[in-house]
């Protein structure tokens, strides 16, 4: 019988399709990657299994960080301006405006506001900075801050969020959630980490099931 | 000087009848640029967060300002969780018996079916869970009751504020806790 000439193959493999899909892919994550802007403030989030996505816009974060301190956060500059021209006319703070606006987040105690604005930005570090007194429950600044972010924010659409640290002690919070409570804000909500349904809950039958979930 | 041997023919005479050029191959080895590629590859997938930050809505109650304002609840169908340090927790059903003969330790491990066996026993109309955390507590530990709730979906729960026995009582049972654990 004759045999099948088996042709001698090379062992060389083509690489370049390889290689197109390695950067084509490559090029994918480049573009996807948002790197985290340095963040002033050090916060690990706890997880849930909320599905909703944080907004990302007309937003007034608080965040407490592992200490119990307090810092607040805001995006938009025109309500930052109404914000500092309240807490001036109403408290005689003498803040600079400009400064203020330009500052990423606030966390000091309105005697102190003023050198924390004149503080460089680089050394406005959450580690270093006392934060917003609110422990005191007869002087929660929180109460202040929250009715001048209201009186600014009024009439128009804000989401208000609170941003804590696993390690957080409980009374930060609430006297945060207290100081919302004062000013009427009832609804607000907090930024979490991700997590999936642990299997065999009701929620997660429910979710196996096509329901959709209640926001 | 030493001199570079340029010579494409190396060690090995070729006989005296080669003397053509020898004709380079126009391909590349490809390998290391694919290394390269997945190297950067994986690189950007681990530094890549592609899971956004959710965000739990909570709504809070408006405080009544007289007692008779504020919601009654039945009182056999309301559960309290109270958090204590060390990701701790303690509950009882309906009132604190005053020698504290109702008051239970769990964990976060257990809660779930706590509250599950609470929910099938009582009718959902009254079903009300009371969350009160202490002050040793810390906020992931009120994030993840909160998150308990969705999870077993309860629809009636509030965040109260602890008082002051309970609180005490709390506290004795941490203690003791680490005094057991200790042992």
């Amino acid at each position: 019988m004759g045999r099948a000439k088996l042709p001698r193959k090379s062992t060389n493999i083509d690489m370049t399709a390889m290689c197109d899909v390695a950067f084509l892919l490559l090029s994918f994550f480049i573009l996807t990657t948002k790197f985290k802007p340095a963040e002033a403030i050090a916060v690990t989030t706890p997880n849930s299994v909320a599905a909703k996505v944080a907004p990302d816009k007309d937003i007034v974060l608080i965040t407490i960080d592992k200490d119990g301190k307090v810092f607040i956060t805001m995006d938009d500059e025109q309500k930052k301006e109404a914000v500092c021209t309240y807490l001036n006319t109403n408290l005689n703070l003498n803040m600079n405006v400009a400064a203020f606006k330009k500052a990423g987040f606030y966390g000091a105690p309105f005697s102190s506001m003023a050198s924390f604005l004149s503080l460089p930005e680089e050394q406005r570090k959450g580690d270093k900075l006392p934060g917003i007194p609110v422990l005191d429950s007869t002087d929660n600044q929180m109460n202040v801050w929250m009715r001048a972010i209201k009186d600014a924010y009024l009439g128009s659409k804000m989401n208000l969020l609170v941003k804590g640290d696993n390690a957080a002690k409980y009374p930060a919070f609430k006297a945060v959630i207290d100081a919302f409570k004062k000013n009427d804000e009832l609804k607000f909500q907090m930024i979490t980490n991700p997590e999936s349904v642990p299997a065999g809950t009701e929620l997660w039958k429910k979710t196996m099931a096509g329901e959709k979930r209640e926001e | 000087m030493a001199e570079m041997d340029t010579s494409s023919s190396g060690g090995h005479k070729k006989g005296p009848g080669v003397k053509k050029g020898k004709k380079l191959s126009t391909r590349v080895d490809l390998t290391p640029m694919v290394d390269l590629g997945f190297l950067l590859i994986t690189f950007f997938i681990f530094t890549t967060t592609m899971s956004q930050p959710t965000a739990m809505k909570l709504f809070l109650p408006k405080d009544a300002d007289n007692p008779e304002d504020q919601n009654k609840a039945k009182e056999s169908g309301v559960i309290t969780l109270l958090l204590g340090k060390d990701n701790n927790v303690f509950y009882y059903e309906g009132q604190l018996a005053p020698d504290g003969s109702n008051f239970k330790s769990s964990t976060f491990k257990e809660i779930r079916t706590v509250l599950l066996e609470k929910k099938a026993r009582t009718n959902e109309k009254d079903l009300v869970v009371v969350l009160k955390p202490s002050s040793e507590s810390t906020y992931k530990n009120v994030v993840d009751i909160l998150d308990e709730m969705t999870i077993n979906v309860l629809k009636r729960y509030a965040l109260v504020d602890i008082s002051p026995v309970e609180e005490q009582l709390v506290k004795l049972s941490d203690a003791a806790g680490a005094a057991s654990a200790s042992n």
